[in-house]
């Protein structure tokens, strides 16, 4: 009889011992973590490469230079448009170990978090700096989510640009850029008599982000704007139109897309073998960097030029990286002086000569900046503000999924009735 | 009393492991599938009890089922495919093997390792070898067939709507058609001598030895073939993310498992396609066990 007992009790120790020994290994981890050690303020982003990475460590440089007793640690992770560095984010805020700021897109992309109770509105940050006055009202008040301000934005980039070939144009026998959609159809098919791609284009995304230029174009943005609303109706004339314009479109480009990055696809313009693309302003950087940063180095408005969209002149379809401040940040107060960091005019001039992009301040300083840059300063004082779908501004995550889907079908089966009522029943949704 | 002493050491051994197993694979096949009954649709976490509704919600996704390039027909060509391709090169391989050539140990490794290399960058060689540009943009396979006169095999490769699937397989049948070999060509050392010999002794032609002798010894290999190649189709992820990274064109319920979880937070839904998956390797792998451990008894 004792002999079982202390068999059974041996037993059950083995298997307690089992279940609480990753727990206490945990546990372990945590206490090594915990806040009592010198102050790091840990920012978390997927600036991992090119000018990105280049501007980031710039900002560290005169962030450490300035704050000797928090220096700054710098957790990113790799990966385009941060689709791992967001997978890995979610599983630290799910575990309640949030960074003391991370980065995401400005908008509706933020939404997720604010909703789940993961970011701490930052109205006072705005107040105490004045950021308000510096920023385009209607950027503060699209990134506003239920009337409270969730992020600093650092940079803006615009996604309504066509870039082109000129040699190529002047070889097609096109005079000019198009401004209006008639001049567009009719410069396509003058690229095609002569023999180039017209429109270059790369994989789904670069679809969609064309798809989202196209919309503008036709609806404007406000009424573009309007559609992102939860019961927005969407079969209206105007997206009929702009939906068959997207596929008369999808008919000027190359049969090969779907397995071309939006670099390759930039790059069959700058080589002369297409003479347009719709592509975000991203695409400067890679046609005017250095070969040693893995770009063309080519030179603005003699081997590639730009203008909006045809029929988006006037609009700046926008996007921004921005900071949040998490709940529970671990070294909140740092985290509040970098937030009021990155919206200062010097950490915004520092970074986006590097990276590539404006300042989402009006007030930069124009000297700093490349061509391109120069050109977009001044839009963006001037252009009426719409939002990026695809790049997360003005539609939440599972929204845009469905779009995605919506549009990747549309790619294959080219049904302009289908893919609108789709749309539609994907915005009652919301 | 003293039963326990017989088979109390080995408990106390095994424990550990039935403890672990336990909690981390069953304990969390459990968890996924109550996610997939509950609302848990966003960021949020919820429990709430929703039935089958991210099972109905997946039924009408128009990404899911049925029609071309949807998720379900996409990993239907790819597994046939895939199994087929690998069956047969499979076999042939072991089969001229298993016939004597000269430096076997030479060939067996080689076909073996392409097994080595991750698929993740066996995609990048292969995305660049099944390069559909049209004219001098072209690469690979296409400029091969080109210089040798075949240039109307040139094609669109993955980019194909209808059996662009297909086209997705060729790097894991290159991947795993080695491994498959080394499964026969142990199957085929497997069968012994003197039934072959009998076999001859009896008048039997060179073909119908194998037809009637060998192949019949081969079908638990086959079967487990079937069984380890159904299940890695099934789950591609890695494959299809580095050649056609996240397009619809080339989505599997595996991709679109990723998508749903971590960009569009819909976790039900994302659990009701993994719960969907498991049912499916499950399908496969039930009657397999069923059958090894039948033979096991008889044995």
């Amino acid at each position: 009889m004792r002999r079982t007992t202390i068999l059974r009790l041996a037993l059950l120790g083995a298997a307690a011992l089992v279940l609480v020994l990753p727990a206490a290994s945990f546990g372990g981890r945590s206490k090594q973590a915990s806040p009592q050690a010198a102050c790091q303020l840990q920012v978390f982003s997927w600036w991992t490469g090119g000018g990105e990475a280049a501007g980031l460590a710039k900002l560290i440089k005169i962030w450490n230079a300035n704050n000797k007793s928090c220096q700054f640690k710098n957790e990113t992770v790799a990966g385009g448009a941060g689709t791992n560095a967001k997978a890995v984010l979610a599983q630290r805020l799910a575990a309640h170990k949030p960074p003391d700021s991370f980065q995401g897109h400005a908008g509706a992309e933020l939404r997720d978090y604010i909703k789940a109770g993961q970011l701490e509105p930052i109205d006072f940050i705005y107040k105490q700096y004045h950021f308000d006055k510096v920023m385009p009202k209607s950027l503060v008040s699209q990134i506003k989510y239920g009337g409270h301000l969730y992020s600093v934005p650092v940079n803006i980039h615009r996604a309504n640009v066509l870039w082109y070939n000129p040699k190529v144009l002047k070889d097609a026998g096109i005079t000019k850029a198009p401004t209006t959609w008639n001049e567009f159809i009719a410069d396509l098919n003058k690229a095609k008599d002569a023999g180039v791609i017209p429109l270059a284009m790369g994989e789904q995304w670069t679809a969609e982000h064309l798809w989202e230029t196209v919309m503008i174009g036709v609806l404007g943005p406000a009424g573009w704007n309007a559609l992102w609303h939860k019961g927005a109706n969407w079969n209206t004339a105007k997206v009929t139109t702009a939906l068959n314009r997207f596929k008369t479109l999808l008919g000027y480009t190359n049969t090969d897309a779907a397995n071309l990055t939006w670099q390759d696809a930039g790059k069959l313009v700058a080589d002369g073998k297409a003479a347009f693309n719709v592509m975000g302003d991203w695409q400067d950087g890679y046609f005017s960097g250095t070969k040693a940063g893995g770009n063309l180095a080519l030179k603005p408005n003699k081997d590639y030029g730009w203008t909006a969209v045809p029929g988006t002149a006037g609009v700046y379809d926008w996007l921004s990286d921005s900071f949040t401040l998490p709940k529970g940040a671990p070294h909140r107060s740092a985290a509040v002086k970098w937030l009021a960091f990155l919206g200062s005019k010097k950490a915004q001039d520092t970074f986006n000569p590097v990276k590539g992009s404006i300042p989402a301040r009006q007030d930069a300083n124009p000297k700093l900046y490349g061509t391109y840059l120069k050109w977009a300063l001044k839009q963006w004082k001037s252009d009426k503000l719409a939002g990026s779908f695809f790049h997360g501004v003005v539609c939440p995550n599972a929204w845009k999924t469905k779009i995605d889907t919506a549009l990747g079908l549309f790619l294959q089966n080219k049904d302009v009735s289908s893919l609108q009522s789709t749309l539609n029943s994907a915005a009652q949704a919301g | 009393m003293t039963n326990i002493r017989r088979w109390g050491p080995g408990l106390l051994l095994v424990s550990p492991s039935i403890v672990l197993v336990a909690v981390f694979v069953y304990g969390l096949i459990g968890w996924n599938v109550k996610v997939s009954l509950s609302d848990w649709r966003t960021a949020v976490p919820s429990s709430n009890w929703a039935g089958l509704g991210a099972y109905r919600d997946l039924k009408s996704d128009p990404a899911w089922c049925c029609g071309p390039a949807t998720n379900v027909r996409h990993i239907i060509i790819f597994t046939v495919a895939f199994i087929i391709g690998t069956l047969l090169i499979g076999v042939t391989l072991a089969f001229l093997l298993e016939k004597g050539v000269r430096g076997e140990g030479f060939f067996r490794s080689v076909y073996l390792f392409p097994m080595a290399i991750s698929f993740i960058a066996a995609g990048v060689v292969w995305r660049w070898l099944m390069n559909p540009a049209p004219g001098d943009r072209s690469t690979g396979l296409n400029v091969i067939f080109d210089k040798l006169g075949v240039g109307f095999l040139a094609n669109q490769w993955y980019l194909g709507v209808n059996w662009g699937m297909a086209a997705m397989a060729l790097p894991a049948i290159w991947a795993l058609s080695g491994y498959i070999m080394a499964l026969y060509l142990a199957g085929f050392r497997g069968v012994p001598e003197e039934l072959r010999e009998a076999a001859r002794m009896d008048g039997a032609s060179e073909y119908r030895v194998y037809r009637h002798v060998v192949f019949p010894h081969l079908r638990p290999v086959t079967l487990s073939a079937l069984i380890i190649l159904g299940h890695i189709s099934l789950k591609v992820f890695d494959l299809i993310v580095a050649i056609g990274g996240k397009q619809l064109i080339t989505q599997t319920p595996a991709v679109y498992m990723w998508i749903l979880i971590y960009d569009a937070r819909d976790y039900a839904k994302g659990a009701a396609i993994a719960t969907l998956l498991l049912i499916a390797i499950s399908i496969l792998i039930i009657p397999y066990l069923i059958y090894t451990v039948r033979s096991e008894r008889n044995a």
